[in-house]
């Protein structure tokens, strides 16, 4: 007979291990549809490789893709970490970039030093206003946040599309629907010659480290992880339930929101409704995979990114279709919730007890 | 306002109603199945488009209309047992692995769609459900038309909100299904297995949110188109919040939002001129918000939902 027994806290090594297999596992699984596909696998997982490490450039892609799934990964972990399920940080990323290009386009027109700072903090109000609505609607109302937070999505989506066909459009955009540019001051430097990387990578980093140490060290922190895991002890101990998830709320949205400040006065330098490939949706795969700890994002975010990367590099040298990498990546999420499973559960085998004769 | 009632008590705008309604009506009962057994299935958004891939491409395979249904019948099973396994008997969070099936069969379908037709332009199409001319009730008037114009999977729909009331709450079966939602240990005290019944909901409650998938791409459309499901599963898991849980209800809801969502469209004619089109967009989205805050606090919640159960611990 097979019983499950509980660990009384996994040991360091399978806490680090597991998502490190669960990643190299999800990579190998991309076998089977690369195989479906007729490509040479070999061949295929050659060309994902270098499509990262072949060239400064491609490193630096890389580099590219992973820092708005730092701020959504870091996002996502925030929230999880309060078991407060923000599934919407692809629309507050929406939010947060459409308040960049309307401070950040002429209106306020302020030397660098001012302006980027007034587009930053602005895009994360308006990140966090897009997380602080589902969550008063969850301690008013009882609307489950997970239902809120994923059709705001889709309203706010539609809301850019209206915008950018509006007030925020681009009147010397020649029709198309993107707003105007950032005034040239108000964009992120970057941070090599010719290439696209900029410094909001930093500010991702910067971040990151900084949560760490709240989570773990900080009276918030505690709070966020005592109502995450017993919200009725944490009742009984005088913590504000929902002053904390409101708190929570407004830290995981703002960070989403800068998600979408820094694409647009980082990378485009407009908005577009396109602008987000679903780094949202993809920033809970990377919490995930770094077992909502802050620094674990950072590690998950390059992971990610590189999978991106390399398959869309690997797709274009080979014909594959470009899906497989959000196939890897989906197939990621899933072998490392599996191999959660097998760290906080011991697999025992032990002999069945002698049956009670009816 | 003489608008609003001609739309009303136009035929066209009911059958439309019907027919916007159907997948919600798949969808709304799958996730209620699910859900009744104590599983909340996140991985809907997912199936839809797998329902709606798999059983279009089997019919433009050849496999003929009732093929295309079974393969998507037979590909919601199968996502739906792997949101089973991860949580039912390994216990992990409901949430996360919902998405995780969500994110799984959306980027299999894609990929599978585009390595079968790598060079195409314009989607190829098939040869879609054809509504059914019923002998009597096509006579009738006003009936006539609301339901003359309706294919066999909205027949089907229909016809599964019976089977599914009856099975929850005419069947010893039904009765397990909503005891282990609520209560698992009396289930097991009565010497049932707890995961065997909610593994087989919730692969169930899957197979029916594929078919709402394949209504889409067999009987409102004839092709697949990516982004097609745009958010329907979600709007599922809300309606079956304001459904309070109840098959009736949960039809009485799709119903509601499918005649509200035609009405908007005939509306947009109407008034298009003055109100930005994405206003419109919205709506339905905004409008299942404040159906889950108006339900939420009486909702009747099975009491188990999203409680792990383990066998050998209380």
């Amino acid at each position: 007979m097979i019983r499950i027994e509980a660990r009384n806290s996994p040991p360091m090594l399978l806490k680090v291990g597991v998502p490190i297999f669960a990643a190299f596992v999800s990579l190998l699984l991309a076998a089977i549809p690369l195989a479906f596909a007729g490509a040479n696998i070999g061949t295929a997982f050659v060309e994902m490789v270098r499509g990262v490490f072949g060239s400064v450039f491609a490193f630096s892609e890389m580099l590219t893709r992973a820092t708005p799934l730092i701020f959504t990964g870091l996002a996502a972990a925030v929230a999880f970490r309060a078991r407060l399920w923000n599934i919407g940080a692809e629309g507050q990323l929406y939010l947060g970039a459409m308040a960049a290009v309307a401070v950040g386009t002429g209106v306020l027109d302020v030397s660098g030093i001012i302006l980027i700072p007034v587009i930053i903090i602005i895009g994360c109000f308006a990140g966090a206003f897009g997380m602080a609505v589902p969550v008063i609607l969850k301690t008013r109302f009882g609307a489950d946040e997970v239902v809120t937070t994923l059709l705001l999505n889709f309203i706010v989506l539609i809301l850019v599309q209206m915008m950018l066909e509006g007030p925020l459009k681009d009147p010397m955009g020649l029709g198309w629907p993107q707003s105007s540019p950032i005034l040239d001051q108000g964009m992120l430097p970057v941070l090599l010659d010719r290439m696209r990387v900029h410094s909001g990578l930093i500010i991702g980093l910067i971040l990151a480290l900084v949560l760490q140490l709240l989570i773990t060290r900080s009276v918030w922190g505690f709070k966020l992880r005592a109502v995450g895991e017993n919200i009725a002890a944490s009742r009984h101990a005088g913590i504000r339930i929902n002053r904390s998830l409101l708190s929570v709320a407004v830290c995981s949205g703002g960070l989403a929101g800068l998600a979408g400040v820094s694409e647009v006065i980082g990378l485009k330098g407009y908005l577009t409704a396109d602008i987000s490939p679903g780094f949202g949706y993809t920033g809970i795969v990377v919490a995930m995979l770094a077992g909502l700890s802050p620094v674990g994002v950072v590690v998950a975010a390059l992971f990610i990114a590189s999978v991106f990367v390399g398959a869309d590099s690997m797709s274009r040298a080979m014909g594959v279709s470009s899906y497989l990498a959000d196939l890897v990546v989906s197939m990621s999420l899933l072998c490392v919730l599996i191999g959660g499973f097998f760290a906080h559960y011991r697999v025992a085998w032990v002999s069945a007890p002698a049956k009670i004769k009816k | 306002m003489m608008d609003i009632f001609n739309i009303l008590i136009s035929e066209s705008f009911w059958a439309a109603s019907l027919r916007i309604s159907t997948p919600l009506i798949f969808g709304v009962l799958g996730a209620l199945l699910c859900e009744k057994s104590g599983v909340l299935n996140l991985g809907i958004e997912g199936i839809f488009v797998a329902g709606a891939m798999s059983g279009w491409l089997a019919v433009w395979l050849g496999a003929g209309l009732l093929g295309g249904v079974m393969v998507a019948a037979l590909t919601g099973a199968l996502f739906g047992l792997i949101h089973a396994i991860l949580t039912i008997p390994l216990g992990l969070s409901q949430h996360v692995s919902g998405l995780g099936v969500t994110l799984f069969a959306t980027s299999i379908s894609y990929f599978i769609y585009r390595t079968a037709l790598p060079n195409v332009t314009s989607p190829p199409r098939i040869e879609p459900f054809r509504p059914i001319d019923l002998p009597i009730i096509s006579d009738l008037p006003f009936f006539g038309p609301v339901f003359g114009q309706q294919t066999a999977m909205t027949w089907l729909a229909l016809l599964m909100v019976l089977v599914v009331w009856y099975v929850l709450y005419r069947t010893p079966l039904g009765t397990a299904i909503q005891a282990v939602g609520d209560n698992p240990n009396s289930v097991d005290a009565q010497g049932l297995s707890v995961y065997a019944l909610r593994v087989g909901a919730v692969v169930a409650g899957s197979s029916l949110m594929a078919l709402g998938g394949a209504f889409l791409t067999m009987s409102a459309f004839d092709a697949f188109f990516f982004g097609m499901v745009n958010g329907r599963g979600w709007i599922c898991i809300a309606l079956v919040i304001f459904a309070s849980w109840r098959p009736g209800k949960a039809l009485l809801g799709a119903l509601l939002f499918g005649a509200f969502d035609a009405l908007q469209v005939r509306l947009q004619t109407e008034v298009g001129s003055f109100v930005p089109g994405q206003v419109f967009l919205m709506a339905p989205y905004l409008l299942s918000i404040v159906a889950l805050i108006v339900a939420a606090r009486r909702a009747d919640y099975p009491r188990a939902l999203l409680v792990p159960w383990f066998k050998g611990e209380r």
